[in-house]
């Protein structure tokens, strides 16, 4: 008879007793005990924007008394997610919208990522743009400046970022090489453009660019806007492509010279793919960065979502709501911003995974 | 910070001004083509220019706007509006971008000369200086080193830094680029004084202030502002035009002609009604316009006491006075010149 001898499992590790985490030192003494004040010291934000808040309001005036005025923000949150747009036309960029996120919900998993994808990018931002347009198959046309909200947010960033990526490669590469012409323009550019305020480049971009055009002459300020964040989305993204670029092994170029391939193929099947895989991290911070940048449109008139927020709030039938427009304008920022952080995290492990095999 | 760059814009851009110039075709035909008249708008004056709930442009300049495309196109729609900061709002006029800027501007002898055209004043203001009573000021000698709230890109800030040196105050400035910002500034604490215009500051304090009472309010200056529609240099059908789209609308006020008996008006035996509301042709002609042009104006918006009642008086939130924008027969500073 034989005995089946199963090994004990390991002891679990033994939690210690709660009293024990947080006071068991003097250190974490202070620790609870500063952030219970701090927990103590939230209440009455706790109270205004829960238990005093206000949630419907027959009329605005009830507002004037108590905590935040959520039912504001439920009369104006059309105004704040659409802007200026026509209410009858409103469903477009509604649809716009969730064009963009099923868009970057398509694009997030890596193995999607190929030339397909970037030829559907193009169609959908084409058709995104032209239903925002408009003037065809029965579609009123409604120009630029009646954009407004949110979709004027979420384009920016896309379109800023969609349309630097090719320039920031093209500069990187400029920036590495060894004619000297590309090298220097590639350098003045980046460093010119890096060192300006984004706030300095919208207005030279807004303000200056169309008293340099010949008369008659208009670009369209949502164009000149938008040309403004692709430069500055540009440069910053070169930068990072750079980074990625040094890291690649001199050894990858020599064994492609030893072959015999030529230089733009070395360059777009050895060279760029590593050098952009090391820098997904990166390159997801500037992503991060031009999604806020965006915000700043609103000093030269462009009716994002802030800027639709703020003008929503300056209306004096409502006892200046500005907390709560923030904070609902904050929370989807927030909401954006963290969904490219948790990806990018995501993105990370794998990549790590990746370099280990 | 940003000052700095506007400094460096303005310079560029006065310097280009006179580069701008002329457009090829005339202003009237550029419309007609389009199809719609371009207004400025800012991203949200109430009262004067802001989108309501729905998105539709609603306020004085607005209507003023509106009023032209009425005299073009006998519809008061066929006006967009384009939000514009207030560095932009010249710029955007002298490159052709917008067709009027009606915007709250200030009629100013530098402005005048470096490049566009003003109209006729559609409101008249004082500027003013809205104080907490807590700080124990009442006049502009109290102020000495009081930080104030500055909308930028309006005369506002000049009339600040004027005082600062005149009376030696040193006056700090916190610049915002909204009205409603500095607004919002000033009650919760971040600057000791707002300035801007003086009923504005009435409203302000009576629709915004936690409590009205904790807040006084005094003139900054003794002057006059007129703040005024302006047209680019060079093209004098199209000032005429916007200038006279705006006199109707007061010329209205005195005949006694409103938006609800403009109809009955047609029949007025007064010869002077007659030749206004286009029953005698001729006025329309001249302009290049419908000879009704006046009596659409009425028929759609109403005459400029019922636009001002509507927007910033009786019938808005922000209950005005009339003061100086009332008819010069009421003691107010707005008279219309002769229909003929």
């Amino acid at each position: 008879m034989t005995i089946a001898c199963e090994p004990a499992p390991p002891p679990r590790p033994q939690r210690p007793p709660l009293w024990q985490i947080l006071f068991g030192d003097a250190g974490s003494a202070a620790l609870t005990i500063v952030t219970l004040a701090m927990l103590v010291g939230l209440a009455p934000a706790l109270n205004w924007a829960v238990f005093d808040a206000i949630w419907q309001a027959d009329t605005p005036a009830r507002c004037r008394e108590g905590g935040a005025c959520w039912a504001f923000v439920a009369a104006k949150l059309r105004f704040i997610m659409f802007g200026v747009y026509p209410p009858d036309e409103q469903w477009r960029p509604l649809v716009v919208t969730g064009m963009i996120l099923v868009m970057v919900l398509v694009s997030l998993p890596p193995r999607f990522w190929g030339r397909r994808l970037v030829a559907a990018w193009l169609v959908a931002t084409a058709a995104m743009l032209a239903l925002m347009w408009g003037g065809f198959a029965g579609l009123r046309p409604v120009t630029t400046a009646n954009w407004g909200g949110l979709p004027v947010t979420l384009l920016l960033a896309l379109l800023s970022l969609g349309l630097g990526f090719p320039f920031a490669v093209l500069l990187a590469l400029g920036r590495r090489s060894r004619a000297p012409v590309s090298r220097l323009l590639s350098i003045l550019t980046i460093e010119v453009v890096r060192g300006l305020p984004l706030v300095g480049l919208l207005f030279v971009a807004s303000i200056m660019l169309p008293l340099l055009l010949p008369a008659g002459w208009t670009i369209d300020k949502l164009g000149r806007t938008l040309a403004a964040l692709t430069l500055f989305a540009a440069v910053y993204l070169a930068e990072v492509i750079r980074g990625g670029l040094q890291g690649v092994p001199r050894g990858q170029v020599e064994a492609a010279q030893a072959l015999g391939i030529p230089a733009w193929k070395m360059i777009w099947h050895i060279v760029l793919p590593q050098a952009i895989q090391k820098v997904i991290p990166p390159l997801t911070n500037t992503a991060i960065v031009m999604v806020k940048n965006t915000s700043l449109v609103m000093i030269v008139g462009v009716f994002d979502m802030l800027s639709a927020g703020r003008s929503a709030a300056s209306d004096p039938n409502w006892p200046s709501p500005y907390a709560e427009t923030y904070v609902l304008v904050g929370t989807v920022y927030f909401a954006i911003c963290f969904g490219i952080s948790l990806y990018a995290r995501w993105l990370e492990k794998r990549v790590q995974e990746k370099e280990y095999r | 910070m940003t000052i700095g760059y506007l400094g460096f814009a303005g310079a560029v851009a006065a310097g280009l001004l006179l580069a701008g110039g002329a457009l090829a075709a005339s202003t009237l035909d550029t419309v007609k083509g389009r199809g719609k008249v371009i207004c400025a708008a800012s991203t949200g004056t109430v009262g004067f220019g802001a989108p309501d709930d729905k998105g539709y442009w609603r306020g004085l300049d607005v209507e003023t706007c509106r009023a032209v495309a009425v005299a073009i196109f006998n519809d008061r729609d066929k006006a967009e509006f384009v939000p514009l900061s207030g560095q932009q709002r010249i710029p955007a006029l002298q490159t052709g971008e917008i067709d009027i800027l009606p915007r709250t501007l200030t009629w100013t002898l530098q402005r005048d000369a470096n490049g566009i055209n003003f109209t006729t004043p559609n409101y008249y203001e004082f500027t003013g200086f809205m104080v907490p009573k807590s700080l124990g000021v009442t006049r502009v000698q109290d102020m000495k080193g009081a930080a104030v709230c500055v909308q930028t890109g309006s005369t506002t800030e000049v009339v600040v830094a004027d005082i600062s040196t005149e009376h030696k105050l040193g006056l700090k400035t916190v610049v915002f680029d909204s009205i409603e910002a500095t607004k919002q500034a000033l009650f919760s604490g971040r600057c000791d004084a707002l300035i801007t215009d003086a009923a504005a500051l009435a409203s302000t304090r009576a629709t915004q202030a936690k409590n009205p009472d904790d807040y006084i309010i005094f003139p900054a200056t003794p002057y006059m502002d007129a703040l005024t529609p302006a047209v680019r240099h060079g093209d004098d059908q199209w000032k005429d035009i916007v200038n006279w789209s705006f006199q109707a609308l007061i010329a209205a006020e005195l005949f006694g002609i409103t938006q609800a008996n403009v109809d009955d008006k047609l029949k007025s035996p007064d010869p002077r009604v007659k030749r206004f509301l286009g029953v005698e042709p001729g006025n329309g002609k001249a302009l290049g316009l419908d000879d009704r042009f006046a009596y659409n104006i009425v028929k759609q918006l109403g005459n400029y006491g019922e636009m001002f009642e509507r927007n910033l008086g009786r019938g808005s939130p922000l209950k005005l006075e009339r003061g100086p924008n009332a008819l010069y027969s009421q003691g107010g500073l707005m008279f219309p010149l002769a229909f003929q």
